[in-house]
Order: C-alpha cells, then sequence, then structure tokens
C-alpha cells in the first residue's frame, strides 16, 4: 500500500509497474481467517499448487486500460447495428433460412456466454492466487459484455422473425436446449480447476474455433454484417480467453506432477462433452447455412486434426496425451451433420427454429465433401422424406425420442465402424438403469455417476408431468411456440421473404 | 471414482420410476430403420400385455415407414435389453422382462429400410 501511496505524488507510473499495483498488488495474505477457509474450494478437487506467484500473467492488461479498450470496441459495434437496422439490413440475407442458425445461437449460445460470465466470477472468486483471479475477472466481464452484444444484435431480428421472442424462457425448457445447458451447469457445478479446464481450455482453446468461426464466417458469406461486427468485436476478448486456457492448464501441470492425472481425465472428459455440443455447428455448417462456408469434416481436420494436434504434440512434454476417443470423433466428422440434421428435421415440429430437406444441389454438394458416407447412408434417407413430402405426408416423427443421460442429444449416433446401427451403450447405477449415445458419454457418466444420474431429462419430464401436460400441444404450449416450428416451407418467415422478395424485384423491375 | 464435493453429496435421480405415476419408460427401437432417427420412449404401465405393444404402440410411431406394412409380426425378431428374447404378447411386460428403462428392439428379416439403406 506504501509504495502506491509514495507513487500518488508521480504524474504517471511507469507501465510496469502500473500493472503490478493493479494485479499482484492487489493481493493479500488474509490473517483473522485461514487462507483455506477463505478460498475453501481451491484443494478439494485434488489439485495441488505450491507456489501461486509462479503464475504467469497469460496477457498484461490492467482494469482502467481494459474499460478503455472495450468501451472503444463498443462504440464501433453499435455504430454498426444502428446503420444495420436502419438500412434494413436483414432483407440482403442470403435467404430467410439462414436466420435459423442466428435462432439457435441465441436460445443455445448466447445463454452460455452469460454462464461462463457467472462461472468465471466463481472461479476467479475461488482462486487463491491472485494472478488468475484477475484474469477470471476480466473474462467474466467479457462474456458479460459478449451476451449483452448478441442481445442487442439478434434484438433486430426479431421484430421480423419467429423464433427469438422467448430465447430465456426456452433456454432452461426446450428439448434440444437441455443440450448446451446441461453443458455448461456440469462445469459451473465443477471445482475452479475443473471449470477452467473444461471452460477455459477444453472449449475456448481447443475448440472454440470450431464454433465463433463457423457462426461468425457463416453470418459474413450470407450477408449478415450485424452478427459478424459482433464476433469481430469479440474475437480480441477469444484471444485473451485463450491464452488464460491454456496457462492455467501449464500452471496445473507444473506445479504437481498429481495434477497431471486429473487434468488428462478432466481434458478427455471436456473434450468429448464439447465434441457433442458442437455436433449442433456441424449440422448448421452443412445443412443451414444457404451460402456454405465450407464442411464440417474440413472444418474439423483445420481445427482438431491439424491445430489440435500440434497443441497436444507440445503438451506432451508434461505427460498429457490426446483427448480419449479423439479418433472416434474423428471419424464421426463423416456422420454427424447428417444425423443431426435428421433429427432436427422430425422433430421440428417441436423445436424453436424450422427445418428443411436439402435442395438437389445441396445434396450434390453433399456427396461431393462426404464421398464416403453421404450417398450410401443419407442420400436415401432425404430420398424417403421427399416422397413421403410429394404425398403430403412430411416426416414428423410422433415418438418422442431415448436421450443420453450424460450429453442429453436424442440416442441417435451410430456404431463406430457401421453407420446401420445405431449405438446402444448402458450402465446401471442405484439399481436402476442409464442409456449413453456413445463410449465417451458412458465413461463420463460411470466417473461420476453421482452426478449425472441427477440429469432432467426433458423427454422423461415431459412423462412425469412437469412440461404443461401430457399431450404435445400441452408441451408446446409451455415452451411458448408461436408459430416458431414445423417446416420452412409453410413457415410466417418464408411468407414474409417471399413478400420482400416480390416487393424487391416489383421495384427493379 | 465418484464425484468430488465440498460436502455430502446424495441426491435423488429425477428418472427413478416413482415418478412416472404408475408407469415405466420403455424404449422401442425397430432396427436397420434409422430414418427414425433414435430409439423411442414410452410411459407405459408395466401390467399391460405385450400385445398391446405391438397393436397400439408401435404403429403410432413407425407406421408411416413403407416397410411397416410388409412386416410379417410372426417372423419378427426381438430383443430386450441387449438379449435376444421371444416375448409372449398375452403375458405383462414386467413379467416379460421389461422393466423401467429397458431398450426393446425388433427386427425384421428382409426388411432393411427405404432401398435397403437402412433409412
Amino acid at each position: 500500500m506504501n509504495a502506491i501511496n509514495s507513487g500518488a505524488s508521480k504524474k504517471r507510473l511507469p507501465l510496469k509497474e502500473k500493472y503490478r499495483h493493479l494485479t499482484r498488488g492487489l493481493h493479500w495474505d488474509t490473517t483473522y481467517q485461514p487462507m483455506n477457509k477463505v478460498f475453501p474450494h481451491a484443494a478439494y478437487e485434488g489439485i495441488k499448487i505450491h507456489d501461486w506467484d509462479k503464475w504467469e500473467d497469460p496477457f498484461r492488461l490492467t482494469m482502467d486500460a481494459y474499460w478503455k479498450f472495450q468501451a472503444e470496441k463498443e462504440r464501433k459495434l453499435y455504430a454498426v447495428l444502428d446503420t444495420f437496422a436502419q438500412n434494413n439490413g436483414q432483407t440482403n440475407f442470403t435467404d430467410a433460412r439462414y436466420v435459423n442458425t442466428m435462432k439457435l445461437f441465441l436460445t443455445g449460445v448466447s445463454p452460455l456466454e452469460y454462464m461462463a460470465h457467472r462461472g468465471f466470477g466463481h472461479a476467479g472468486r475461488q482462486m487463491a492466487g491472485v494472478g488468475p483471479r484477475v484474469a477470471c475477472q476480466m473474462q467474466s466481464l467479457d462474456e458479460l459484455r459478449h451476451v449483452q452484444t448478441q442481445i442487442h444484435t439478434m434484438s433486430h431480428l426479431n421484430k421480423y422473425f419467429s423464433g427469438f421472442h422467448e430465447f430465456p424462457h426456452l433456454h432452461s425448457r426446450m428439448w434440444y436446449l437441455s443440450v448446451p445447458k446441461s453443458f455448461f451447469d456440469d462445469a459451473v457445478t465443477a471445482g475452479p480447476f475443473e471449470f477452467m479446464t473444461a471452460i477455459g481450455f477444453s472449449f475456448e482453446y481447443v475448440l472454440t474455433n470450431l464454433l465463433f468461426v463457423p457462426f461468425m464466417s457463416g453470418a459474413a458469406y450470407n450477408g449478415d454484417m450485424a452478427t459478424m461486427t459482433f464476433g469481430f468485436s469479440a474475437q480480441s476478448d477469444e484471444a485473451r480467453h485463450m491464452t488464460l486456457g491454456l496457462e492455467v492448464i501449464k500452471f496445473m501441470l507444473e506445479q504437481d506432477e498429481q495434477n497431471v492425472p486429473i487434468v488428462q481425465k478432466w481434458i478427455d472428459k471436456w473434450f468429448w462433452r464439447g465434441h457433442r455440443m458442437l455436433g449442433l455447428v456441424a449440422m448448421m455448417m452443412d445443412y443451414m447455412l444457404p451460402k456454405r462456408i465450407m464442411s464440417w469434416k474440413e472444418a474439423w481436420s483445420m481445427y482438431f486434426t491439424e491445430a489440435g494436434g500440434a497443441l497436444f504434440a507440445d503438451l506432451a512434454r508434461y505427460g498429457i496425451r490426446l483427448p480419449k476417443y479423439a479418433e472416434v470423433a474423428t471419424a464421426e466428422a463423416d456422420h454427424i451433420s447428417h444425423q443431426n440434421w435428421a433429427i432436427f428435421y422430425q422433430y421440428t415440429h417441436a423445436a424453436g427454429f424450422h427445418t428443411w430437406l436439402p435442395s438437389d444441389e445441396e445434396m450434390d454438394w453433399l456427396s461431393a465433401k462426404y464421398p464416403d458416407t453421404f450417398d450410401k447412408y443419407y442420400r436415401p434417407r432425404f430420398d424417403l422424406w421427399r416422397e413421403m413430402e410429394k404425398e403430403g405426408k412430411r416426416f414428423y416423427n410422433m415418438g418422442l425420442p431415448q436421450l443420453c443421460s450424460t450429453c442429453q442429444i436424442p440416442m441417435g449416433y451410430t456404431e463406430p465402424g457401421d453407420p446401420t446401427s445405431i449405438a446402444f451403450r448402458s450402465s446401471k447405477y442405484n439399481g436402476d438403469t442409464y442409456h449413453f449415445c456413445s463410449d465417451g458419454c458412458k465413461d463420463i457418466f460411470d466417473n461420476e455417476p453421482e452426478k449425472f444420474s441427477q440429469a432432467w431429462l426433458p423427454v422423461h419430464q415431459i412423462f412425469q408431468g412437469n412440461c404443461g401436460g401430457a399431450t404435445m400441444e400441452d408441451v408446446l404450449k409451455w415452451y411458448k411456440l408461436d408459430g416458431d416450428n414445423m417446416d420452412y416451407a409453410q413457415s410466417l418467415d418464408k411468407k414474409m421473404w417471399d413478400e420482400w422478395q416480390a416487393g424487391k424485384n416489383r421495384v427493379s423491375g | 471414482m465418484s464425484t468430488k464435493s465440498i460436502g455430502e453429496y446424495n441426491f435423488p435421480a429425477p428418472d427413478r420410476v416413482e415418478n412416472f405415476h404408475g408407469n415405466q419408460v420403455v424404449y422401442l427401437h425397430w432396427s436397420k430403420h434409422l430414418s427414425f432417427c433414435a430409439a423411442t420412449a414410452y410411459p407405459l404401465p408395466p401390467d399391460m400385455p405385450f400385445g398391446a405393444v405391438i397393436s397400439n404402440v408401435i404403429p403410432g410411431t413407425y407406421g408411416p415407414h413403407p416397410d411397416f406394412p410388409r412386416i410379417d409380426w410372426s417372423a419378427v425378431e426381438w430383443r430386450i435389453d441387449g438379449k435376444p428374447a421371444k416375448p409372449d404378447p398375452e403375458k405383462s411386460l414386467k413379467d416379460n422382462g421389461i422393466h423401467h428403462k429397458s431398450l426393446v428392439e425388433f427386427r425384421t428379416p428382409g426388411l432393411d429400410g427405404y432401398r435397403g439403406s437402412a433409412s
């Protein structure tokens, strides 16, 4: 404290000194209460930290500089959003089908940004060292900024399109949104080190390029300048989050050898959980963007196989290996987008966005991108549904799907090596059976059955009468769906879009 | 391994059978017909005869498939929780060994999905 007082007479502190005061200088060892009582979550996960001062700050940013940078970014972003709204930017999208990707983003991803804000606030509070505490605080504020900018950006779309109006309500109710919700609930109910491994490292560092880049490039390719701009505005934050995620891992691994197996187990778990959740992005890239960027398989190969491979080669010196089942995830890249779109196509009567069958041209693109699998296994499925559609019997699955007790996705994934058979896995716990879509999800359950046996599985909750009533109609009312579901062909979005196009043609013709 | 926690960690599972108002959850799956993306779930009374699953439950979900009218039910091969089984249509689910959250798979010989594609 003396250093600050004596420095107050000077006009400006040298940057390095200012940085020290505003980070390390904020810490003190408590004396009225022992440190382990003030930081009660710091040790129970089994991670041993001997010297918090060994933490290397991954980025040198003080809080005052942080506010200045962020304010500047906000000014630029909101100028673009205003322009977008004034110019009716939504009329320049490639097609109204594109908007469904944003519905998925606002209902599935934005609420996770908010949970990340809370999660980093909590993890930071529990870190007994000041370095990670300050870094977590900044990330916590970033995440709050992200959810706010996303809501502001998409509030404009809500004036015109369906599917945006009940996003916080849907997030904790809608069946498929239990997938991202339970993912993050799992992370925030873990200890601070697992949380940092789950979100800071596995998600922000290893997998974020597979979430953020496809959505933002998808926006750019499809004429959505507003979304592209919030993406850019978040990008410099993301770079900071990635370095924090990596630093946490390296710090834990360097502090004690006994941390290595614990960290490896978390990496295995959160890689697989992240992979399952990103299956939603896979179908978005391959099926929902009217103008495609690249296939999911190409993105996986670039961002996981190559970039992730280099990262894990680098971590090998600490005794860390590639996540368990990485090779299974890579093999699944040939299948998951098709399998996930099939799930949503047949359950779109109970979803908050629209689905459709791929056109001939789109099917040819899929054949070219997936030469080993599309024509053999998935094209016939779409052919069948197209025939049914032509007969006026558009296919909606009238049975509710069996869900995986870990990832909560309908159990639609196939056996490794046999795309004609569903993969069924199960475990017994306390006399009850639990079902899983994969060995990865079964392992996660078996490691923490006390936690995952508490899963709030939407299908079972409907049967128990906790979701508005016994009929589909009751459940849809409880979701507050109002013209947001069903096939795109009969949607209000399409009707409005076609009117806009007709209007444009009248003006130009 | 078990969940590491800061205190006692013991919570009841929301899916235990007593929460289903007298029913048990049963999953059905038609092998090689993956246009039905996953097995489907039903809350059914444990005393319901198995035959009622064939006549009252299965058609509502699987009826729309072009293979469905061609099923020879006497030739169907059943599996209950992964094991080959010959369920008795007169007997109850319970007496056929179908418990809460059991998986009942059926394979229809000669019918392997739309144009044999397992769809």
